[in-house]
C-alpha cells in the first residue's frame, strides 16, 4: 500500500500540486487522471522520488520514503517497477539485456536463472523469442510490452505506469491495459497509472483520482464516474461526442 | 574505452602526421642559416610537438569528436527518460554513466597523445625526406639533442588533465539536459565550447607550473 499525504510541489512561482492526499491499495488499478497540465505526471514523479515534494509525505507500506536519503531508498526502489511514457528502454541493450539489467544489479542469480526470468517475463507479455532485438527494431506497442517485462522482472510490489496508451492504436491500448490489469491482480501489485485515455478509465479504473489545476477534485471508481455531478470531471470525461452518447444510453 | 581510444585513432593519426610535417617545414624555413646548426630544426619540432601540438591540438580535436558524442549520448538518455529509469531502479546514475567515461578519458587520451607525438615525429621525418632544407639524419639528431625529460612529464600531465576536462564537462552538460532534441544539440555544443576554453586555460596553467 502507498499513502500520500498533503503533497505540494512548486516550480519557481508555479504551484503544480496543492496538497494531494490519497491511499493506493494493492491488487487494484489506481488511476490518476486529469487534463494536460493538471499535475498527474508531477504527482507520479513525486511518489517515485524523481521529484522531491515541496511539502508532504509519501509512505510505502509504513516507511516514509520522503525522509529517506538515496541509499535508504534503494531497498524500496528494488520493489518498484515503472513503465515510462516512451518506454525508456536502454537503446544500447537488446530486449533480453534490458530485462536482465535490474537482475544483474540487484540479485545474486546465476546467468541461466536470469535468462530464465527474462524469458518468463517476455512470455508473460507475449514477446517470446524477441530476446535479441534492439529497441530500435520494435514497434511502439512492443516497446511498451518490453517496458512492462523489465518493470516486472524484479517481481515488484509497486508498479507505476505513465501514459501507457500514448501513441498506441485502440486495440494495442486495450492489450496493454489488460496486461497491466492481469499482472496487478495476479501478483497483488500496488499499481498506479497516470492516464487521460477514457478507455482505460472506464475499463480498468477501479480506483480513480481526478486532478484539476493541481488539486484532487474527485475520487471514486469507474462505476461512479458516469453518474457524478462534478462539473470539471464531467467536462473532462465526457468531452467527446462518443462519450456523451455512451452516457445517454446508460 | 574503445570509443575514445580506438575510435579516435584515425583522426589523431591524420592530424599528427600533418602537423608534425608542417611544424618541421615552417621551423626549417625560419631557421635555415649558415650559423645555426641544422639539427636545431629537429629539436624545436620535438619540443613544439611534445609540449604543445600533440597534447593541445589532439585535446581540442577530441573535445569535438569524443566530447560532443558523450554529451549527446547522455543528453538523449536524459530526454528519453532512460536516466529516470536508472534512478527508479536505485542506480546511482551519475556514477553509472559518467565515471566509466572519465576513466576512459584519463587513460585513453594520454595514450592517444603518446601515439600523436610519435606520429608527429614521423610527419617531420617525412617532410625532411621530401624537402632539401634539412636532412633526415639532421632531423633525427635534433630529436635527441638536448632532450629534457621534463617536457614528457608536462605532456602527460596536460593530456591527463585534458582527458578529465573533456569527459567531465561534456558528461555534465549531457546529464543536466532538459527538453528535447534541440536542447541535446545545445548541450553538446556547450560541452565542446566549455571544454575547449578550459583546455586552453589549463594548457597555460600547467605550462606555467612546470616550465
Amino acid at each position: 500500500m502507498i499513502e500520500i499525504k498533503d503533497i505540494h510541489k512548486t516550480f519557481g512561482e508555479n504551484d503544480v500540486l496543492k496538497g494531494i492526499s490519497a491511499v493506493f491499495k494493492p491488487g487494484i488499478n489506481n488511476l490518476i487522471i486529469g487534463g494536460s497540465g493538471s499535475g498527474k505526471t508531477t504527482l507520479l514523479k513525486c511518489i517515485v522520488g524523481l521529484h522531491e515534494p515541496t511539502k508532504g509525505e509519501v509512505i510505502f507500506n509504513g516507511e516514509n520514503f520522503t525522509q529517506m536519503n538515496f541509499e535508504q531508498r534503494v531497498p524500496i526502489r528494488t520493489h518498484i517497477g515503472m513503465l515510462f511514457q516512451n518506454s525508456a528502454l536502454f537503446d544500447s541493450m537488446s530486449v533480453e539485456e534490458n530485462i536482465m539489467f535490474p537482475l544483474n544489479l540487484f540479485t545474486e542469480m546465476s546467468k541461466s536463472e536470469k535468462l530464465d526470468r527474462a524469458n518468463f517475463c517476455l512470455k508473460r507479455v507475449n514477446l517470446e523469442g524477441k530476446n535479441k532485438l534492439f529497441p530500435s527494431e520494435l514497434s511502439g506497442g512492443m516497446k511498451k510490452r518490453v517496458g512492462i517485462a523489465r518493470a516486472i522482472s524484479m517481481q515488484p510490489k509497486y508498479l507505476f505506469v505513465d501514459e501507457p496508451n500514448s501513441g498506441l492504436d485502440p486495440k494495442t491500448s486495450i492489450l496493454i491495459d489488460d496486461l497491466i490489469n492481469e499482472l496487478t491482480e495476479e501478483y497483488k501489485i500496488t499499481t498506479v497509472i497516470v492516464t487521460h485515455d477514457m478507455n482505460s478509465v472506464m475499463g480498468i479504473g477501479e480506483h480513480i483520482i481526478f486532478l484539476h489545476n493541481g488539486e484532487k477534485w474527485w475520487e471514486g471508481s469507474n462505476h461512479e464516474i458516469a453518474h457524478t455531478d462534478n462539473k470539471e470531471l464531467n467536462d473532462f470525461v465526457f468531452a467527446s461526442k462518443f462519450m456523451r452518447a455512451a452516457r445517454a444510453k446508460l | 574505452m574503445v570509443g575514445v581510444g580506438i575510435g579516435s585513432l584515425g583522426i589523431i593519426a591524420i592530424i599528427s602526421v600533418f602537423i608534425g610535417a608542417a611544424v618541421t617545414i615552417q621551423t626549417a624555413f625560419q631557421l635555415i642559416n649558415p650559423i645555426i646548426p641544422k639539427n636545431v630544426v629537429g629539436s624545436i619540432a620535438r619540443d613544439s610537438t611534445i609540449l604543445e601540438f600533440s597534447p593541445t591540438i589532439s585535446a581540442l580535436v577530441l573535445a569535438g569528436r569524443v566530447g560532443s558524442s558523450m554529451a549527446s549520448q547522455i543528453g538523449t538518455m536524459r530526454v528519453t527518460e532512460q536516466i529516470d529509469a536508472l534512478e527508479i531502479m536505485g542506480v546511482n546514475a551519475p556514477g553509472y554513466l559518467i565515471s566509466p567515461k572519465i576513466i576512459a578519458g584519463v587513460t585513453m587520451i594520454p595514450l592517444l597523445v603518446i601515439v600523436s607525438v610519435l606520429l608527429g615525429f614521423t610527419g617531420g621525418y617525412i617532410a625532411c625526406s621530401v624537402s632539401s632544407e634539412v636532412t633526415t639524419s639532421d632531423f633525427i639528431s635534433g630529436l635527441s639533442d638536448g632532450f629534457n625529460p621534463v617536457i614528457v612529464t608536462v605532456c602527460l600531465v596536460k593530456s591527463l588533465a585534458f582527458g578529465f576536462i573533456i569527459t567531465s564537462i561534456c558528461s555534465y552538460q549531457g546529464f543536466y539536459t532538459s527538453g528535447g532534441a534541440l536542447e541535446v544539440g545545445q548541450a553538446a555544443t556547450r560541452g565542446v565550447v566549455y571544454s575547449c576554453v578550459m583546455i586552453l586555460f589549463f594548457d597555460l596553467i600547467i605550462s606555467r607550473m612546470f616550465l
